[in-house]
């Protein structure tokens, strides 16, 4: 919403502020102004002059050698090329040293153009005449400016008066943030109503007189409204003998500061109470209605319409039309139609001022892919007692301007009259709200700054039609407080009664994960929730795979971000591509973030979401690097006791050999791996990639922050090594699994520290070595004790097909 | 034999004297005083004397040994005491050398922010929830007084999985699960990953974080969600932040406000930073709308609260300086590293 500070002062004639005190008051008081602008900020001494007498330059064939009177009886001589002066013109002079805003092509310059006195062509020039263009504006605003020169003046104007002003250029245009709620406010009387309060001034909104002769409006036009639920209420007015002229300087300058281009007196006077009053109004050619008479109903499905901007629209049955006794000659609320349009020839005319319902109006803009001025009025559900005054308002500005002869009466059809809100006022209540203790008297006459009516003896506030925001105490509370000020609330911190701070459980199992990661080396990434439906090629993944079946977003921003993602592979790896893309070397990053895996397609209940802790990295370290983070991160939240690794579970997207399940006990925490070099080739990354994904949900299920000391050992630890040949097939695993199993509970730890492939060994074999620890908690070993463990270990590790050598 | 006793003292001793280095020390040592020794020899020939001379020679011969043993032991100190002034001297190091680096990780500022903003209200007594991020509609808007139709529906772009469910857009909806769980008094705030229909630009992103703060119980007021806010701005932004609230509108509060702290740049002066403002906008916030309440179960003649929502990206991309939200997500280890 864009008003300037002239067409507010019109109504608030008191109201004596610069727009910085404007806009930081009205802010605080709950209108927010996000900016202004001044017309004349790149403008200064300039004034009106006028032409005495003009010679042809000695040296110039298109320049002209003018002397100009700026009043005062002072006289400047100025050369200009403009072609459209002549003696006795009133004209814009800049005089020298002073400012225009642009060139007279209209290109604007930030700061404005100083201009200096001068010679052109050996002839001296002492100022400069200007175009509408140089002072900032444009011939849309400026109608009567010349096509290409010099703006003229009427013949009244004041000789060595300020230019500026007189062009009504002296004025400050706000721009206002609106909020939803305030409907009131999309119009310069709903702003002016708040400013007066604001500043404490008295509020004088127009006063609409009656209009019209005595003629009735109902003899000349029939309405029905055939679902007053869209369209709660229809006003018309009938004008006759219309003369189309241009609107009167005063309001094509209010338009212009608002941005609306002035086109005609019948134009401009629609647009004109838009602004003032919010009402979007449509003047209707009374003589193409048929019948003379108007229906608003239902569109057919699939009614072709052409609309006054020429382009012919599709209807639906949710679209409200106006209709004459044959033909549809509206889209109601959103554009007139082009049979039904005023022209130049226009003689009689029917104004229409209607309220319809917002989200219909809203929605139909958007289905027939129309929204303009009005639908973006009406969507916001306006208040349907506005629609009379608007129109009577419409038709005394006709009056006024001699625009036509208003026929009397007013057509209404208002089934269902919205009536002003009561709302008890408990002052008591509005204290105890804001912590505050501000007496019933300021509060009342907060109240009626904005015109709410206190009822002493019900002791309500009656919120007028116009507030639509207002309906309980706590809405009252609002008011109270930002006429109060909310700076002049105290600030307090709640009493009652005290509780805990606290981070949940999952939350630092997270913050374990993140400062483990860190200490390994990686940094954390962050990745989006969606993606394309690609990425499970990109992945290899089976079409078969429950990988597959997602979360799909219906209205997406694209292919790309389409899906919730089921897996945090995608994510991790683009990271990682898109550092090695950018050189950089050693690159370890980690995530943690869902993944969204539905119960049921279609959707019926939420998707599970799975918080994943994700670890990537190239360049320096390998799968048993990755491993070690992993082993780190489970020790740390007491998850101690021995990890197994199953090879078996081939994820497509990592290499078939060098991959692995986590697992504890018979929990399955997560996998990792090096990614499959076809992968990796995809995502650009070319280098070994390794990953590890562990699923928080189920790590969590296993963590515990809780510790035992169980004590330091005291009796010495007896070690033995064992070497022996492998079948290469046999894992690491499988033969700690069976030292483990075998050693009793004297077994303290099994330690690899040999591994051997190579022309040494016979063929499908392996050397491997491990340092087995005893110890007992109670007493020192004896090595009996030791010979009968070694012994069930040596014929555990036989049994697996291992030679043992010592 | 007293002469002989005393010419071996007196070897000894010069011998001590000069030995110069520890194991010279040592071999002085053996050569009178071990197994084979000068002195232990001596000792041996204690037969050749007459035995009532017996005692009173072993007795200058175990004088003789314990001055020789102090001698050794002077001397093995000074000259330990040399050898470590030598060792000092010779192992002084370059300390200006690069040093050799662990190379650890770093948190995504966004996360640094978020946790800062979770110590600051833990400290307040408020307890971290979460809520699900792909979240019911009812939830999302319905009971957070923004009905079906409402244009707050269409203004937020959301993202819909189907008619009943969409991708979270802002954290309050975990306000309406808190709330309907009904344990009072509720103190929580509610971090999270929300989601907009926006394209990816500088400013804006189509999945941001917001933190949401909750408070409800008797007698909460206004000026007690003034007081709180502004402890956390000044905690998060410095001592010297100030904050202003100005009225504002969002369906699920009432009285509604954003507040504004002092640019933390320029004091409030006006910069860049704050585009000449001396205001930074940092949240939305105010009391729990009473219908809202009524939605969630909670009697609002009996209880009131505050409500806030803070945007975790926007205090993350002012405190760090960060011109660009795309960085956030590309993961270059080059920006990571920096925090």
């Amino acid at each position: 919403m864009n008003t300037t500070l002239s067409w507010m002062k019109a109504y608030v004639p008191d109201l004596d502020v610069t727009a910085q005190e404007f806009t930081d008051a009205m802010t605080l008081s709950g209108t927010k102004v996000e900016g202004y602008l001044a017309a004349d900020r790149d403008l200064d001494n300039i004034v009106i002059g006028q032409i005495d007498q003009i010679e042809q330059h000695p040296d110039a064939d298109k320049l002209i050698v003018c002397q100009v009177n700026i009043g005062n009886g002072k006289s400047v001589q100025i050369v200009t090329g403009a072609p459209n002066v002549k003696v006795g013109d009133k004209i814009p002079v800049v005089l020298d040293g002073g400012k225009v805003a642009g060139h007279h092509d209209g290109k604007m310059i930030e700061g404005g153009i100083v201009i200096k006195k001068g010679k052109l062509r050996g002839i001296e020039s002492n100022g400069m005449m200007c175009s509408i263009e140089e002072l900032g504006s444009s011939r849309d605003m400026y109608p009567e400016a010349p096509e290409y020169g010099i703006y003229i003046f009427p013949e009244d104007a004041e000789v060595g008066a300020d230019a500026v002003a007189a062009l009504g250029l002296n004025d400050v245009t706000f721009e206002f943030e609106v909020t939803s709620n305030r409907v009131d406010c999309f119009s310069v009387i709903g702003i002016a109503r708040e400013a007066a309060a604001t500043f404490h001034k008295e509020f004088h909104p127009p006063v609409v007189t009656k209009t019209g002769n005595d003629e009735d409006a109902h003899d000349y036009v029939k309405v029905t409204v055939k679902d007053p639920d869209l369209c709660p209420r229809y006003c018309a007015r009938i004008v006759k003998n219309i003369k189309i002229a241009p609107s009167p300087k005063w309001m094509q300058r209010r338009l212009a500061a608002a941005g609306i281009r002035p086109i005609n007196n019948i134009v401009d006077i629609t647009n004109y109470i838009m602004e003032e009053y919010g009402q979007p109004m449509h003047a209707y050619d009374y003589d193409t209605i048929a019948g003379h008479e108007i229906i608003v109903r239902r569109a057919a499905d699939g009614e072709k319409f052409t609309t006054l901007d020429g382009q012919e629209r599709t209807m639906d049955k949710d679209v409200v039309m106006i209709c004459d006794g044959e033909k549809s000659v509206g889209i109601g609320g959103i554009m007139g139609g082009e049979n039904s349009m005023i022209t130049d020839d226009v003689h009689t005319m029917l104004f229409e001022a209607a309220c319809f319902d917002g989200t219909n109006i809203r929605l139909s803009a958007k289905r027939i892919g129309l929204r303009t001025e009005a639908s973006a009025k009406f969507e916001k559900g306006l208040d349907p007692n506005n629609a009379q005054e608007a129109i009577d308002r419409a038709c005394q500005l006709v009056e006024e301007l001699g625009a036509g002869e208003v026929v009397g009466g007013m057509v209404d059809v208002y089934t269902k009259k919205k009536e002003p809100v009561r709302i008890p006022f408990e002052p008591e209540k509005i204290n105890a709200l804001l912590g505050t203790d501000i007496s019933e008297e300021d509060m009342i006459s907060y109240f009626r700054s904005v015109d709410l009516i206190y009822d002493e003896e019900a002791r309500e506030v009656i919120a007028p039609t116009f507030r639509q925001d207002l309906f309980r105490t706590a809405d009252l509370a609002e008011e109270v407080a930002r006429f109060y000020g909310y700076d002049n609330i105290p600030t307090t911190l709640p009493s009652g009664e005290a509780t805990a701070g606290k981070l949940p459980f999952e939350m630092r199992v997270r913050e374990t994960a993140e400062d483990i990661a860190e200490y390994c080396g990686f940094s954390q990434g962050m990745m989006y929730s969606f993606e394309s439906p690609k990425v499970f090629d990109k992945l290899l993944i089976p079409e078969d795979s429950p990988l597959r079946r997602t979360v799909q977003i219906s209205n997406p921003l694209g292919e790309d971000f389409s899906i919730m993602r089921t897996t945090s592979m995608n994510g991790m790896l683009s990271s990682l591509a898109f550092n090695y893309n950018h050189r950089n070397k050693n690159v370890r990053l980690y995530e943690l973030g869902n993944i969204y895996l539905p119960k049921a397609l279609p959707l019926t209940e939420l998707p599970e979401e799975r918080m994943q802790f994700t670890l990537g990295m190239y360049g320096e370290g390998d799968f048993f690097t990755m491993k070690g983070v992993v082993e780190e991160f489970l020790d740390k939240l007491g998850i101690t006791g021995r990890k197994t690794y199953d090879p078996a579970d081939k994820k497509p997207w990592l290499h078939p050999g060098r991959q692995a399940d986590i697992l504890y006990g018979s929990e399955k925490l997560g996998y990792l791996g090096e990614v499959h070099p076809l992968v990796a080739d995809t995502y650009g990354i070319g280098e070994k990639a390794y990953v590890a994904v562990l699923d928080m949900p189920q790590v969590t299920k296993l963590a515990s922050f809780d510790r035992k000391y169980a004590g330091i050992a005291r009796y010495p630890a007896v070690t033995r090594d064992i070497s022996m040949v492998v079948p290469r097939e046999i894992l690491a695993g499988q033969i700690e699994a069976m030292i483990l199993q075998r050693g009793g509970k004297i077994l303290e730890e099994c330690r690899l520290f040999d591994l051997y492939e190579g022309s040494q060994i016979k063929e499908g074999f392996k050397s491997v070595a491990y340092s087995i620890v005893f110890r007992a908690k109670d007493r020192t070993l004896e090595e009996s004790d030791i010979t009968a463990a070694m012994k069930k270990i040596w014929n555990g590790l036989k049994s697996l097909g291992i030679e043992i050598r010592s | 034999m007293k002469q002989k006793l005393q010419a071996i003292r007196e070897e000894a001793l010069s011998q001590i004297q000069d030995a110069g280095m520890l194991d010279r020390l040592n071999e002085v040592r053996v050569s009178f005083l071990g197994k084979k020794g000068k002195l232990t020899a001596l000792l041996k020939s204690m037969k050749e004397i007459a035995p009532e001379d017996r005692p009173a020679f072993g007795q200058l011969v175990n004088e003789a040994r314990a001055q020789i043993e102090e001698a050794i032991e002077d001397t093995k100190k000074k000259l330990e005491k040399q050898a470590l002034e030598l060792q000092l001297k010779t192992e002084v190091i370059d300390v200006t050398l690069p040093a050799r680096k662990n190379h650890v990780g770093h948190r995504h500022p966004n996360t640094i922010a978020r946790e800062e903003v979770e110590r600051i209200f833990i400290g307040m007594g408020y307890e971290v929830v979460e809520g699900p991020e792909v979240e019911y509609d009812l939830y999302n808007f319905e009971k957070l007084n923004i009905p079906a139709n409402h244009p707050a529906k269409d203004e937020q772009d959301t993202f819909y999985i189907n008619k009943e469910i969409v991708l979270r857009t802002q954290t309050s909806p975990v306000q309406a699960r808190i709330m309907e769980k009904g344990k009072l008094p509720i103190r929580v705030i509610a971090p999270g990953r929300v989601f907009r229909s926006d394209e990816v630009d500088a400013t804006h992103s189509p999945s941001f974080h917001q933190i949401e703060g909750l408070v409800v119980d008797k007698n909460i007021t206004f000026a007690d969600l003034k007081g709180t806010l502004e402890v956390f701005a000044k905690e998060l932004f410095g001592e010297n932040t100030k904050t202003k609230f100005r009225p504002h509108h969002f369906p699920f509060t009432e009285p509604s406000a954003e507040m504004d702290v002092s640019c933390f740049k320029c004091g409030g002066k006006g910069c860049r930073f704050c585009k000449g403002e001396g205001w930074i906008e940092i949240l939305g916030c105010g009391m729990v709308h009473p219908h809202v309440f009524e939605m969630c179960g909670i009697d609002p003649e009996k209880y009131t609260g505050f409500a806030f929502g803070v945007g975790l990206e926007r205090i993350a991309l002012l405190k760090y300086e960060i011109d660009d939200m795309r960085l956030l997500y590309e993961n270059d280890a080059r920006f990571l590293k920096q925090f």
